[in-house]
């Protein structure tokens, strides 16, 4: 025992620490848009907010729980089309609506999740895509809610939200930035419990992490279920921004899930970090390369090949290990307490 | 009447589905790849064939002869000169980067092609029939499709099971490194099994863009069909698969009957159930 005594366990290092203030500052630069920036900038936060969300979500079920999922538009598509429901149908206030959106994509995710679990790797992948087309094609039959075409949400639920153009805006700002923040922080958080041990021992071997004692298939039902949430979240906010929901649109492949995934591939998968630089690199392509249609798409494509194959860990992985910076540390490190290298 | 006709037509359109499938199903079985871009590559064999009947003036099924040559020469150096590289012990870069693939070559069909909705002409044999009874006729061409379906199938059957290559697929399934080690260049297997995969898809998307319109974007929607079918009938095996695809047909046709405009997701329904029934489908061969 006298000998663990000289050793201690810490997550935190000295980048850690420094990197902590660099995200305050973006944090706060991103905050006070308001002050600074006129209605289209606090639009482009509002959507760099959501994306980055998105973009944790997929990264924690990818990254960390090893569930490749090509079907997160479902959730967006969900959470979208509870905000209509509950606020057009049953009268609730547009803003309650929003976490009641994250309830209800809970629930659908939980046969969701028990239908898709029976497939494993890649064809996992596609099951879900196979449910994400399900909800689509039956959206669009229920013509209640306007079928393929879509509906608009009324004006007296838009004005429920608050008065005038620019307070709903500063509402909707306000939600996406803390959004974003609190889907960062949950990865966080979950990573740094017992749970994001489980996770990451599942993602390195099922096997290994079985036989240690963790129950593979609660800890990922849990984490799937828990980003179907938060997705489903995320996809009331979208539509409360946009006022207008679509089968084809809410339930996009393209717009929420492979922009997503080249979020992240581009970024870092299975690092916290990698989505924030995932997220940024794909408004600074997009600002410089949208006007050009489809070549857009297939130069986005062609990078996430390219970085595949040459640099998987993604831009964040190559600058982490040549600096070694980790802003969210979740590793474990060994030091011992007289200061010597372990 | 009405129903017999419906699960006839069904079972013909399954015979498609088995060939979007059986590429599928091949490069899985041999190197455990799924391939995301599998749906926009008969597409893209449609466009291809399109563009040279334009350009010749031939009849879709003659320029099969040029095509299907082609998608081969094209699977073998994707396989060797991409994909190759992501295989692996991690599913991840197979997976991604096919992804990217798939959005790449559908924006690029995009680009060329532009969004049209566009049709290989099949002449007489558009609209040719058999009369089988009174009120019951089956077209001659969704026939000639099912016929091919089997005659690839059985082709590849006795691929697997009676020729050297065969075995040399089989062996590099079952134990990739063992199999380097008796000589086998997996490199070059697996370009192979890619190449065939890729002559049938050629196969497939001529006879889609024969049957029905096309457009650059309807990709993705084929290779869900292939891979429900290749899960219906279960991983690895080749009957299985058209057993699946047959399935799916008669669900779309007959559900589509019964609820109009719901025929997709009538197939998609089918499949869930299904996969919660029987999860390694009607007839497992493989273990993933």
């Amino acid at each position: 025992m006298a000998e663990t005594a000289q050793y201690r366990v810490a997550t935190a290092t000295r980048t850690s620490r420094a990197g902590l203030f660099v995200l305050l500052a973006g944090v706060v630069f991103l905050a006070t848009t308001p002050l600074w920036g006129g209605r289209a900038e606090m639009r482009l936060v509002v959507e760099f907010c959501y994306f980055l969300a998105l973009a944790q979500m997929w990264n924690l079920l990818a990254g960390y729980a090893g569930l490749v999922s090509v079907g997160q538009q479902a959730f967006v598509g969900l959470g979208g089309y509870a905000l209509f429901v509950f606020s057009i149908w049953l009268g609730v206030h547009p803003l309650l609506a929003l976490p009641l959106a994250a309830v209800a994509a809970a629930l659908f995710a939980i046969p969701t999740a028990l239908i898709v679990f029976r497939l494993r790797g890649a064809y996992f992948a596609i099951g879900t895509w196979v449910t994400a087309e399900v909800y689509r094609l039956s959206f669009a039959q229920v013509s209640d809610l306007g079928g393929g075409s879509g509906m608009s949400l009324p004006i007296g639920v838009i004005k429920a939200v608050a008065g005038s153009r620019s307070e709903r805006e500063l509402v909707v700002f306000a939600i996406g930035v803390a959004v974003a923040v609190a889907s960062t922080g949950i990865v966080y958080w979950l990573l740094r419990s017992r749970y994001g041990l489980g996770l990451t021992a599942i993602r390195d071997s099922e096997a290994a992490s079985e036989s240690l004692g963790v129950n593979n298939f609660r800890t990922k039902l849990y984490v799937y279920v828990l980003a179907a949430s938060i997705t489903g979240f995320i996809g009331a906010l979208i539509y409360l921004q946009k006022f207008r929901i679509a089968p084809d649109a809410a339930f996009s492949l393209i717009d929420w899930t492979a922009y997503v995934i080249f979020i992240v591939v581009i970024g870092g998968i299975g690092r916290i970090e990698g989505p924030i630089v995932g997220t940024i690199v794909f408004f600074i392509l997009r600002e410089f390369l949208a006007d050009l249609g489809s070549w857009y798409l297939m130069i986005l494509g062609l990078v996430a090949v390219v970085v595949m194959l040459r640099a998987p860990q993604g831009i964040w992985g190559l600058l982490a290990a040549r600096f070694d910076l980790h802003f969210f540390p979740v590793q474990r490190r060994l030091y011992r307490r007289d200061g010597s290298p372990p | 009447m009405d129903w017999v006709n419906a699960v006839i037509q069904g079972v013909l359109v399954g015979g498609l589905y088995a060939l979007f499938a059986t590429g599928l199903s091949l490069i899985f079985g041999v190197m455990r790849l799924v391939n995301i871009a599998h749906g926009d590559l008969i597409v893209l064999s449609s466009f291809l064939c399109l563009a040279i009947v334009s350009g010749l003036g031939l009849h879709p099924l003659i320029v099969l002869a040029i095509v299907v040559p082609l998608m081969f020469a094209i699977g073998y150096a994707l396989q060797r000169g991409l994909l190759n590289f992501t295989l692996g012990p991690d599913i991840l870069p197979p997976l991604l980067v096919t992804f990217g693939l798939s959005i790449v070559i559908q924006n690029a069909l995009l680009e060329i092609f532009s969004a049209d909705s566009q049709k290989l002409p099949a002449g007489a044999l558009q609209t040719a029939s058999l009369q089988i009874v009174e009120g019951l006729a089956v077209g001659v061409f969704p026939l000639i499709v099912f016929a091919c379906a089997i005659a690839v199938i059985a082709g590849l059957q006795f691929l697997f099971y009676r020729t050297a290559l065969g075995s040399a697929f089989r062996a590099t399934s079952d134990d990739a490194d063992t199999a380097r080690l008796m000589g086998i260049d997996n490199r070059h297997i697996f370009a192979l099994a890619m190449a065939i995969s890729l002559a049938v898809v050629a196969l497939a998307g001529v006879f889609l863009g024969m049957r029905t319109s096309f457009d650059p974007s309807i990709g993705p929607g084929r290779l869900i069909y292939a891979f429900e079918a290749v899960i219906i009938g279960g991983l690895g095996s080749l009957w299985g698969t058209l057993a699946g695809g047959i399935i799916l047909g008669v669900s779309q046709i007959v559900g589509g009957k019964l609820f109009p405009g719901a025929d997709q997701l009538a197939g998609h329904v089918v499949f869930l159930i299904l996969l919660v029934v029987r999860p390694r489908g009607l007839f497992p061969r493989a273990v993933d």
